[in-house]
């Protein structure tokens, strides 16, 4: 997600958490769900027939941060509580660790629009699927530094990558590279013939290297240049992640959600840990009912992690083709599934 | 003019590439001669080069399985192409286990040099990538451009310590800045010098040994005579030294160099079945 975008959107509902992030120029779109059952403890709040869960974006590198070294915190911490006090506008992340530590990060969040990419997968005329490995050993052939790729079909059934030249690069400078795949070596291919769609490599390899860590077949759902390209993964049970990402390249988007299914481990220590922790939560607050402060400076534990993901966020697509893609895509009127769906309206950064 | 060839055993694809990587970083576009024999990768001491200036020579039966060329003209049965090594290097990259690699020059908008590389898969056929890498055709008449250099009347010549010992030598030199002076005498003894203005380095290699003609009469008149024990120094571009170092990935069975005083080194790096020169004048 980090490779997406700068910040981290939280929305918890009743089929789980989703945690989403949207790049600079709302080109690019992803987001995880992680289903109840992956949690030990999963309370997504409470609330009254008409009111929507609380969501809230925080700074993803403050995130991160918390979690910076794998290894050591997969030696040393039992439990992670993850716990949003509105009222205090802190997100509070606590690791219960080894020999009775425990370290809590409070971070400062924004409350933010609900951040929904639209599109429609059935409406997508051409799906392949494909194991993550295949497509990562696809990808290697081109330079990291590549920005786009085009996939297009060819004879027999051929499915070909590659490298997008842009149109004001001179041809005779420029290495052309491109690859070949056969039907069979896809696990499904439905692509209408003459498909010719061009999509941002960068962020996809980023989805990719996460979906072949967790050994997941990549769907990919795509239409005619202008419509969303979307890579989809299910997961099996005891992975976790959900991925979905949208991307307009060119009016290519590419989404991926992953659905996780995962056994949850009862575990009544956990649950008392909560209960004791929440109460003494309200008894502590101070009780500002203000609207949260965009500032976040406020707290010094986000400042002294500065670990950069090595995220790029995605190349802006021309200007002329994005406003059209958000034009044709919102469909007034289609009935969905959450309660409102609107793509983020404000351009600014960090205004919500 | 035609060019077709092609490479299917793994070890002399791996051989190739790491040449290909060596020229990379030497030159950032260059010549690629062909001829029926040999390839030749030749960049000429333009001043876009820094001077530097380099030849790199190779039996193409030593790599190729197949090796198909036809010149420009029958009397002139030779092709001359400039591209940049790089693209090469990253096309013959992911080809590390492939079952063949083809190459063949191409016109189809532009002249293109395209290699293609055909990797196994899981499914009944082969995956192939192919990548088309722009090259310009260098016409006939540019051909006297580019011709071998000759050895120069050296002061001396001498050969060098191991690569790697003087690669990080000279790595850690080049922090301190940005000339080194090389000096040698022909009893076998170099030093690396670095010297500015707070600080000044120089490293001693003894018991090198020096090539057979590096004393022959009749070799150089200014040698003949002279204290063999004095040093003959040369002060060059030290980023040029360290990239020659840095693309060596495998030992070479001889490497030496000459130097004539105040004005040239010409190193000449050995291997069984591909030679490298690589000259590099003195700073102003």
């Amino acid at each position: 997600l980090s490779r997406i975008g700068d910040e981290l959107y939280l929305e918890p509902t009743e089929s789980g958490l989703s945690l989403r992030a949207v790049n600079s120029s709302r080109s690019a779109f992803a987001s995880f769900l992680f289903a109840p059952l992956f949690f030990q403890q999963y309370e997504p709040g409470s609330t009254g027939p008409d009111a929507e869960l609380f969501r809230c974006k925080v700074h993803m590198k403050s995130f991160l941060g918390i979690f910076r070294s794998l290894p050591s915190l997969e030696k040393s911490v039992g439990k992670c509580l993850i716990l949003l006090k509105p009222h205090a506008n802190r997100l509070v992340l606590q690791l219960h660790c080894k020999y009775g530590v425990t370290k809590t990060h409070n971070l400062a969040f924004q409350e933010c629009e609900r951040l929904q990419a639209v599109f429609d997968t059935q409406r997508c005329a051409s799906r392949l699927c494909a194991s993550a490995r295949v497509l990562a050993e696809a990808v290697v052939h081109f330079p990291p530094t590549l920005a786009e790729v085009t996939l297009g079909t060819g004879p027999g059934g051929k499915i070909s990558l590659q490298n997008y030249v842009e149109d004001e690069a001179e041809p005779s400078k420029t290495m052309v590279t491109q690859l070949w795949l056969a039907e069979d070596e896809f696990q499904a291919v439905a692509v209408a013939p003459g498909s010719h769609i061009t999509f941002c490599l960068k962020e996809f390899r980023g989805l990719l290297s996460f979906a072949e860590a967790s050994n997941l077949p990549l769907t990919i759902h795509f239409d005619e240049p202008g419509s969303p390209f979307r890579p989809t993964g299910k997961s099996q049970m005891n992975s976790p992640a959900a991925i979905s990402r949208e991307q307009h390249e060119h009016s290519r988007s590419c989404s991926v959600p992953l659905s996780v299914s995962h056994l949850p481990i009862p575990s009544d220590d956990f649950a008392d840990d909560l209960e004791s922790y929440m109460a003494a939560m309200e008894t502590s607050e101070g009780g500002s009912g203000g609207p949260p402060s965009p500032t976040s400076e406020s707290n010094p534990e986000e400042e002294e992690e500065e670990e950069e993901e090595g995220a790029v966020p995605g190349t802006p697509p021309h200007k002329k083709f994005r406003s059209l893609f958000f034009g044709s895509v919102l469909a007034p009127g289609r009935p969905s599934p959450a309660t409102t769906q609107e793509v983020l309206a404000e351009d600014s950064d960090g205004e919500c | 003019m035609r060019f077709r060839a092609k490479i299917v055993d793994l070890a002399c694809l791996n051989h190739f590439s790491r040449i290909i990587n060596t020229i990379a970083k030497l030159a950032r576009t260059c010549i690629l001669r062909l001829t029926v024999c040999k390839l030749y990768f030749i960049l000429s001491d333009k001043v876009a080069n820094g001077g530097a200036s380099m030849w790199c020579e190779l039996c193409q039966g030593n790599f190729f399985d197949e090796f198909q060329m036809e010149g420009v003209a029958a009397e002139h049965n030779e092709i001359y192409l400039e591209l940049a090594p790089e693209n090469l290097s990253r096309a013959l990259k992911t080809a590390q286990n492939a079952k063949a690699v083809k190459m063949k020059l191409t016109n189809k908008h532009c002249p293109c040099l395209r290699v293609a590389v055909e990797l196994p898969s899981l499914s009944s056929s082969s995956r192939i990538v192919t990548h088309d890498i722009p090259v310009g055709v260098i016409p006939r008449r540019m051909w006297n451009d580019f011709r071998e250099p000759s050895v120069p009347d050296f002061d001396v010549s001498i050969y060098l310590p191991a690569l790697k010992t003087m690669k990080s030598v000279v790595e850690r030199m080049k922090n301190l800045g940005n000339f080194i002076v090389i000096e040698a005498n022909l009893s076998g003894e170099m030093n690396l010098k670095i010297e500015t203005d707070l600080v000044s380095v120089t490293t001693h290699f003894k018991d090198l040994g020096n090539p057979p003609w590096a004393t022959e009469d009749g070799c150089q008149s200014s040698a003949r005579g002279r204290d063999l024990e004095s040093m003959v120094e040369v002060c060059i571009d030290i980023k040029k030294l360290q990239q020659l170092l840095a693309g060596q990935q495998v030992n070479p069975t001889k490497a030496l160099c000459n130097i004539v005083r105040k004005r040239i080194v010409h190193f000449i790096l050995l291997h069984e079945e591909v030679s490298l020169q690589y000259f590099i004048p003195a700073i102003a």
